[in-house]
């Protein structure tokens, strides 16, 4: 037999030693000297321990068109400043369309407009109106802007449910991962994450024609909207509103939000605090405007159109209705956290109970383990002490996969327990060609330590093909998978290569000393 | 202890017209049942919305049916799911509504009925429908790219032949598995695709076993001064890789029979799907892949160079 390296053994112990070690926290807490890579336990994946999982799309769409629309009236402004008068100003999708009242303004008008939108390409003026269209590069920009933004809104408003360790991530262009673990109330959360929040203060066109609004002549720059749908003797109505199109004050000046109760009718309300910047702004409003109304809309719906009775210079409003105290500390949440820049839309979701995820957990055990002993009992039975030789092989690869799983800081799902379990029978694959290999070697007369010698090396080429054809296959699987079943890849390939180590270098190790020893051997219990 | 006689000596490739039939059988069945009863399509495909709960006591289905009515879905799908306590209810997206409010509803409408302490949610699952698009494109890209990965791997490492015949084998399996679940009706979801996989990389370790020892045998053969046929030394290869093939697929079939007993109903059809595809993969790396290879005898000249550069491979 050839001589086993003596560092091949070194090597083994050093595994033997780091993996013990890597799997440890798995069991019991470590002390604090230990490695902190070693000191990680696997993380369990929600399908196992239970949570939201929510996969969410960013109409990111909706936010070019938003920052369009607000680029009107930056529009409406530069034109002002320079008294060139327009007949319209209008957004539509990502173009800007400003029509000049005198073509004699027209030059100056290009060139004013030029200075101040350098985002967006220019068309020259025809029948006197500039077609402004955001270039892609910048339009691009928005759309990444607004999911980064989303991302940060949605994460503080998952903060305040108080939960441990929720996952946020960004997942292709314009989707966003959420994981709130522990959390069992999808509905709450999704209404959570779901809800713009957008706020927004515009005045009351109080000398504006209602009724003539309804039927069709709205005044420009007004718009009509509703307030929330209220039932009266059985019919359902909306209170519609004419209202300045302008949009004085919006959630984005918002500093604070908290519940309170409403003195006058002892509900539940939301008082919100303005930062710098909105104070100055609703100081200047509230003093301009007393005796008007102006109205309160939260996602597109009045809230309430109270009356300025006088200047108010300490910054705060109250946004009331017949909340709920959960309500109500929901609204406070999400004004806090700030508005979405674009409307979410949950587009997958998996969420599992704790039940489920517990019985997935006691389920998936019972079968490695139910599935190992099987394991062991047959190749203990059937190829005799090389069966217990391989059997230790075996034990030392649920040791090393445990502990890779750990180190690389991998994820376990239930589906990634199935390739556990696969493992356990694939692992002895390679133990079963060397050791059928060896079987043949001795019918053949070969004396035991060259069938030894044989079986290892003839094996070898054919274990390698055989695993690395099942590793392609994990491969492809793990590129084009989702969710849990990239969690069955990984540990189907870590499966794989640690089995590669373990049913041949440490097998072989075994023979090699237990052989060493003995001058010479008759007969193999194989 | 030997499952086989070490001097067994069975002619499978003498047997390959039958085996064919048998193949041709067991694929028609599955062509058949795929075309007239079609695969039962999981939420991961068709986009829809699934609850699991657990009721306590086990409630009748018509009782569940009728607590989610008044909510809209009286023609959700409701059963069992392994035990009578547990009930998945599964609804269909509609166009008209933010889809992944349904669950929120059928749960208030079980609650409303049952008690809330009666039911606890195990499992919510939804899929609008461009992500069910995308799940199925990225499936059925990811079967085409490891057969073609598989393709080029063993062309690479043996000959091409040898590389078809081990595609026919596993189209041969994927159909069967597939047409299984046809047959059945038992759902066919994403981790099913991942099963379908883990098949084609099992099945496809037996074929390689098999034809590594082909290969090596045609060598020896070649050196020979009196060469045999090649389906003899193609038959004896099988025989001598019997005992391991037999063994291998007894061992993984032990631990999946355990996945299928004790992992769970959440698990259960993905485990069925492997017990299928290590069945049907192993008569395969016997009966399809070393006959096709040998029926692609000299279609595909290699010349004596490529051939010594393959016989200087490991």
């Amino acid at each position: 037999m050839h001589s086993f390296p003596r560092w091949k053994i070194w090597l083994i112990l050093a595994v033997l030693v780091v993996s013990t070690m890597g799997a440890l926290p798995n069991v019991t807490s470590v002390p604090s000297w230990w490695p902190s890579s070693l000191s990680h336990p696997m993380s369990l994946g929600l399908d196992l321990k239970g949570g939201i999982h929510l996969v969410l799309d960013v109409d990111v769409d909706k936010a070019v068109n938003h920052s369009v629309e607000e680029d009107v009236d930056a529009a409406r402004q530069a034109l002002r400043k320079e008294k060139i008068r327009y007949r319209k100003l209008s957004a539509e999708g990502m173009n800007l369309n400003i029509e000049i009242k005198n073509s004699d303004d027209l030059a100056s008008a290009e060139k004013i407009l030029a200075d101040t939108f350098d985002s967006y390409a220019m068309s020259s003026a025809v029948d006197n109106t500039f077609t402004l269209t955001l270039k892609a590069s910048v339009a691009d920009e928005t759309r990444k802007f607004a999911v980064e933004q989303s991302i940060e809104v949605i994460r503080g408003r998952i903060d305040a449910l108080g939960t441990t360790e929720p996952v946020i991530i960004k997942q292709g262009t314009h989707r966003i991962l959420v994981q709130i673990p522990g959390y069992e109330d999808s509905a709450h959360a999704k209404q959570l994450i779901g809800r713009t929040a957008q706020l927004q203060f515009k005045l009351v066109d109080e000398k504006g024609d209602l009724d003539k609004a309804m039927s069709g002549s709205i005044p420009p720059g007004d718009i009509i909207m509703y307030g929330p749908e209220q039932t009266v003797n059985g019919n359902t109505s909306r209170q519609p509103y004419l209202l300045k199109k302008r949009t004085e004050l919006s959630g984005d000046e918002i500093s604070d939000a908290r519940v309170s109760i409403d003195s006058r009718y002892n509900e539940y309300a939301v008082t919100l605090k303005f930062n710098s910047k909105g104070s100055r702004k609703f100081d200047k409003l509230t003093a301009a405007h007393v005796g008007e109304r102006f109205a309160i809309i939260l996602e597109g719906v009045v809230n309430s159109a109270p009356v300025i009775r006088e200047r108010i210079a300490g910054g705060s409003a109250q946004i009331t209705g017949s909340f709920s105290p959960a309500e109500a500390h929901d609204l406070a949440i999400i004004l806090r956290a700030g508005a979405l820049p674009a409307p979410v839309k949950v587009v997958e979701e998996r969420s599992i109970g704790p039940s489920l995820g517990q019985d997935s957990i006691d389920q998936g055990m019972n079968s490695i383990i139910v599935g190992c002993i099987l394991v062991l009992i047959f190749m203990a039975v059937y190829y005799r002490m090389f069966g217990v030789v391989a059997n230790v092989a075996l034990i030392f690869n649920m040791l090393l996969i445990l502990s890779i799983m750990s180190i690389i800081g991998g994820t376990l799902t239930l589906p990634g327990i199935a390739g556990i379990v696969l493992t356990i029978g694939m692992a002895v694959d390679a133990n079963v060609l060397i050791f059928e290999r060896i079987r043949e070697e001795l019918r053949l007369g070969k004396t035991p330590l060259a069938a030894i010698d044989g079986g290892y090396d003839k094996a070898f080429s054919t274990i390698v093909d055989a695993n690395i054809t099942t590793l392609i296959a994990a491969i492809v699987l793990f590129q084009f998978g989702s969710g849990p079943v990239k969690g069955f890849a990984i540990t189907l390939s870590v499966g794989i290569l640690a089995s590669m180590f373990t049913a041949i270098t440490v097998t072989r190790a075994i023979v090699a000393v237990s052989t060493a020893k003995r001058g010479r051997i008759e007969k193999l219990s194989i | 202890m030997q499952l086989i006689r070490s001097d067994i000596h069975y002619d499978f490739i003498g047997k390959r017209k039958f085996a064919l039939l048998v193949s041709g059988i067991m694929i028609l069945i599955s062509l058949g049942a795929l075309a007239a009863k079609g695969l039962n399509f999981g939420i991961d495909f068709t986009g829809g919305t699934l609850v699991e709960v657990k009721f306590t006591p086990a409630p009748s289905i018509a009782d569940v049916r009728s607590a989610i009515s008044p909510k809209g879905y009286g023609n959700a799908m409701i059963q069992e799911f392994g035990t009578p306590e547990e009930i998945l209810i599964r609804v269909q997206n509609k166009e008209s509504e933010e889809s992944s409010t349904i669950s929120n509803a059928i749960l208030d409408g079980l609650s409303e009925k049952f008690g809330a302490d009666a039911i606890e949610m195990r499992r919510v699952e939804f899929v609008g429908p461009q992500v069910g698009e995308e799940l199925t494109r990225a499936g059925i890209m990811a079967v085409l790219v490891a057969m073609l990965a598989i393709l080029v791997y063993v062309t690479f490492r043996f000959e091409f032949r040898f590389a078809i015949g081990a595609d026919a084998a596993l189209l041969h399996d994927i159909t069967i598995v597939v047409g299984l679940f046809a047959l059945t009706g038992k759902e066919f979801s994403l981790p099913v695709i991942a099963a379908l996989l883990t098949v084609i990389g099992y099945s496809l370790n037996d074929t390689i076993v098999v034809f590594d020892r082909i290969r090596e045998n045609f060598e020896a053969n070649r050196k020979r001064k009196k060469p045999e046929e090649e389906t003899a030394v193609v038959n004896n290869s099988i025989n001598q890789t019997l005992a391991r093939t037999l063994m291998t697929s007894l061992t993984t079939l032990l631990v999946v029979l355990a996945l299928f007993i004790l992992g769970g109903e959440v698990i259960h059809d993905f485990a069925f799907a492997l017990i299928a595809g290590i069945v049907v993969g192993t008569y395969s790396s016997i009966y399809v892949a070393s006959p096709v290879m040998i029926s692609l005898a000299g279609r595909f000249k290699s010349d004596e160079d490529e051939v010594k550069a393959m016989e200087a491979r490991p």
